[in-house]
């Protein structure tokens, strides 16, 4: 069984729409206070990479539930610049904006799966999953 | 939407009730700023019981606040900091280390004397 909704990322706003309806499906699906901040915080940062480097693009949410495992799975999809080094930004503190260099190599971290596809000029999908325990 | 700064003698009091976006976020920074320049405090509690996220870009801008105050002579305690932000926090490799931080507004203010009584 599945749902999927998105969030669609062009204004600053649409960050914190897109954490809160993260974090309302993560209830649902019965995730625990600590990982519902997990969830929405690592939403909260790739909406905000989007909106800070692709310009626009979409945040999607899928409740997945099988017989053995539940969870919430999160696509943020754009088409902007793309990344042209992967290694590079998964590093904690690089930061092409002056950031803190935290919100890649956290979200990996917040969350269970972590892949992220990206194509220079093409644009940017990081699909990571977060299973209930 | 603006965060409100109260003042009570030496001291600012701000308790963020509502969800932190960028530009609030931005805009609290440069009114507590003025609001210190203009009134003189020596102390400033920030306390975050309401607030249940904050990821990199808040605690960035957290961390500039104290900062900041602090080279315009006002200590920043934050306080109320929920267990599981803490623990995002440290999953984003944030540490706050150098931020001094209390359980809740009384202790913050408890601290804030002694810190500024040193
Ligand atoms: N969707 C994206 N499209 C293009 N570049 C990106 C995207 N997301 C992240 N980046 C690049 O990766 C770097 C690291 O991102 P991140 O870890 O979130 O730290 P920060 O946002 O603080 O710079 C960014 O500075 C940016 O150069
Ligand atoms: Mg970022």
């Amino acid at each position: 069984m599945s749902d999927q909704s998105c969030v669609y990322i062009k204004k600053e706003w649409d960050i914190v729409a897109a954490r809160q309806m993260g974090r309302d499906i993560a209830t649902k699906v019965g995730f625990g206070t600590v990982d519902q901040a997990r969830i929405a915080t690592a939403i909260s940062e790739l909406a905000r990479n989007i909106y800070l480097y692709a310009g626009s693009g979409k945040i999607c949410f899928e409740a997945i539930e099988t017989v053995q495992k539940k969870g919430i799975n999160i696509k943020a999809i754009d088409e902007g610049p793309g990344i042209s080094d992967l290694a590079q930004v998964m590093e904690d503190g690089f930061s092409t904006s002056g950031g803190l260099g935290a919100g890649l190599p956290g979200v990996k971290r917040l969350m269970d799966e972590f892949d992220i596809v990206s194509k220079s000029g093409e644009g940017t999908t990081i699909e990571s999953t977060k299973w209930l325990r | 939407m603006r965060i409100p700064i109260l003042k009570l003698h030496n001291y600012l009091l701000i308790s963020i009730q509502t969800e932190l976006d960028d530009k609030t976020a931005i805009q609290f920074q440069e009114d507590l700023l003025e609001k210190i320049h203009g009134s003189g405090a020596t102390g400033v509690v920030i306390d975050l019981t309401s607030v249940d996220i904050v990821d990199s870009f808040i605690a960035k801008v957290l961390g500039d606040v104290v900062t900041m105050s602090d080279l315009m002579g006002a200590k920043v305690v934050l306080t109320g900091i929920q267990p599981a932000v803490a623990v995002t926090l440290i999953d984003l490799g944030i540490h706050l280390q150098d931020v001094p931080t209390a359980l809740d507004l009384e202790q913050g203010l408890i601290k804030l004397r002694q810190e500024l009584e040193e």
